[in-house]
């Protein structure tokens, strides 16, 4: 737990990982493997309670708070938004309500998600961390409020 | 007209510039066309003409610019009458697109036509823009929509069809040719009987409108709507067909300049078709340079553009049915350049993500068909549509860059 790493650490990595790849073809495979690897949401949360808006896949998300950290599981019926999923859920899993908030998140556009994925999408990707922040920020209100 | 010679594909391209661009460091191929189509260079020039030389406003001013503006604007008028076959140009309305068109129509005509207990019969293929505005003037006027079935290869169920008919049928609004499917409807026989009844027909023409030989009067139908963008003409077009009798017989749209004939504030007189529904500034130069885009279809020849977008059909359908696991929607002999499928293992966003990445437009998704979705059990689809400037060749780049994203996904 001492070793959690810091969401500017973890963005970093992810970055880096990226850099290693030359073409986007390269890039999307890895996006497709981490979608394929992402533990399945359970059917019980893939309600629209969990829904995100704005994309044309169907995202879920569902997040839990323990011991002041947030952690968070979701799914898509879209690989490649499963992959996006994947990322996203390892930079901001297991990290505080506060810095869950104040993250940067600079690593979508070093990567180019932003300019690579057509615009629609993105607006999917960017309702997704939206609504990831959201949650932190609720998740934390309320544990302050019953200490 | 055709002029006889043949068709020459590589030719077309170089008057569309956007051709020559890369997307993803790829050559574009541009399978997007029932979305919109590209424009040809004459519809550029013709915007940077109309700005460069004779900006005005039309039908007032009294200068040369106005008036030539106005004689430019009046004569797409002319052009769409020849285009769809109208036998008067003031039956020919500009709007800013088929959805327009639509909505103007179900309020002014559902204003003056429709009363408590009427009916209006729509079809499960119709586009958001076919339902939605009947159902706000239906909640208004207290009138019920009913629905024409579909078989399961997308074409309505004629049988369907004749049952839901009756003496409170007022109006049938139909597409003539499926966005989402490309499937064409037997608009005829839904005309010929819908007036037996003493309704009023309206045909979308959205998708027909650019690829099949359109002739208003032969069809017979009562209104025919279409969007400029997709018959290679500027975004903001829109055109609204309907019979003298039926459009003198509605109230205004919107009230202002252009409309009127005299205005007091007790009372105004409104002016005589076509400008009775063209309120306001119109779209001019967009209007304008539309008669360039018909100029284009005219010249090439509208039976032997569909003649080479029904080669790239049927090559591209047979290439797909080779993929395994590919299975088209809506596969019937009669059909606009349009082939929705869906892959087994692979969600349409993931195909349209992966094809993008090959400079390769495609659409995806419910292409605003909802209720057809649900009907065919379906979340969407992937869906590849035709216009003059494709190729074979580009069809092969597809199907190669398809065979490898479905090896990537599955």
């Amino acid at each position: 737990m001492e070793n959690q790493r810091t969401i500017e650490e973890i963005e970093q990595q992810l970055v880096d990982d990226f850099a290693l790849f030359e073409t986007w073809e390269e890039k999307y495979e890895y996006i497709i493997d981490l979608g394929k690897k992402l533990i399945p949401l359970s059917d019980a949360f893939k309600i629209d309670a969990y829904k995100i808006k704005g994309c044309q896949s169907s995202v879920w998300i569902h997040s839990h708070y323990e011991n002041g950290r947030v952690f968070f599981e979701g799914d898509s019926d879209a690989v490649i938004v499963r992959g996006l999923v994947a990322i996203v859920i390892t930079v901001l899993n297991g990290q505080s309500p506060t810095a869950i908030a104040e993250a940067p998140l600079s690593f979508i556009d070093a990567i180019g998600l932003r300019s690579h994925l057509a615009q629609t999408r993105a607006n999917g990707l960017s309702a997704m961390l939206k609504q990831m922040k959201l949650e932190a920020s609720i998740l934390g209100g309320q544990s302050s409020s019953h200490p | 007209m055709s002029t006889g010679t043949p068709y020459d594909v590589h030719s077309i391209r170089q008057r569309f510039p956007i051709l020559n661009r890369k997307v993803k460091g790829k050559d574009l191929i541009y399978f997007d066309n029932a979305a919109t189509a590209q424009k040809p260079v004459e519809v550029i020039d013709a915007l940077t003409q109309y700005y460069s030389y004779y900006n005005a406003n039309i039908h007032r001013g009294l200068h040369t610019l106005a008036d030539e503006a106005t004689a430019a604007f009046e004569a797409t008028r002319e052009a769409v009458k020849e285009f769809i076959g109208a036998a008067h140009s003031e039956e020919i309305i500009f709007t800013k697109g088929t959805t327009e068109s639509i909505n103007l129509i179900a309020a002014a005509w559902g204003e003056a036509c429709l009363s408590a207990g009427d009916e209006i019969i729509l079809s499960s293929l119709e586009h958001h823009a076919n339902i939605v505005p009947w159902q706000m003037v239906a909640q208004k006027k207290g009138a019920t929509i009913r629905v024409i079935p579909m078989n399961d290869q997308g074409e309505m169920d004629m049988a369907g069809f004749h049952a839901l008919l009756n003496d409170k049928t007022k109006m049938v609004a139909v597409v003539h040719a499926s966005n989402a499917l490309g499937i064409i409807q037997p608009v005829e026989e839904i005309i010929r009987s819908a007036h037996q009844h003493g309704a009023v027909v309206l045909i979308d023409g959205a998708q027909s409108s650019v690829h099949l030989d359109i002739n208003v009067r032969e069809m017979d139908c009562d209104f025919y709507v279409f969007s400029g963008h997709k018959v290679y003409g500027p975004t903001g077009t829109g055109v609204l067909y309907g019979k003298k009798h039926i459009l003198n017989s509605m109230s205004p749209f919107l009230g202002g300049g252009e409309m009127i004939k005299e205005v007091s504030f007790e009372q105004t007189t409104y002016n005589e078709l076509p400008f009775k529904f063209e309120a306001g500034t119109p779209n001019i130069a967009d209007v304008i340079a539309l008669r360039s885009a018909l100029a284009f279809i005219t010249e090439l020849g509208k039976s032997a553009i569909r003649m080479h977008e029904d080669v790239l059909l049927k090559y591209a359908t047979a290439q797909l049915q080779k993929i395994e696991g590919v299975q088209i929607i809506g596969e019937v002999e009669n059909k606009v350049p349009v082939v929705s499928f869906v892959a087994a293992g692979a969600h349409p966003q993931d195909l349209a993500y992966l094809l993008d990445n090959n400079g390769i437009a495609v659409r995806t998704g419910h292409h605003c068909a909802q209720p057809l979705m649900k009907r065919l059990g379906i979340v969407g689809t992937t869906r590849v549509s035709f216009g003059a400037y494709n190729t074979q060749e580009e069809v092969d780049v597809f199907i190669t860059a398809l065979e490898k994203s479905l090896k990537m996904l599955r």
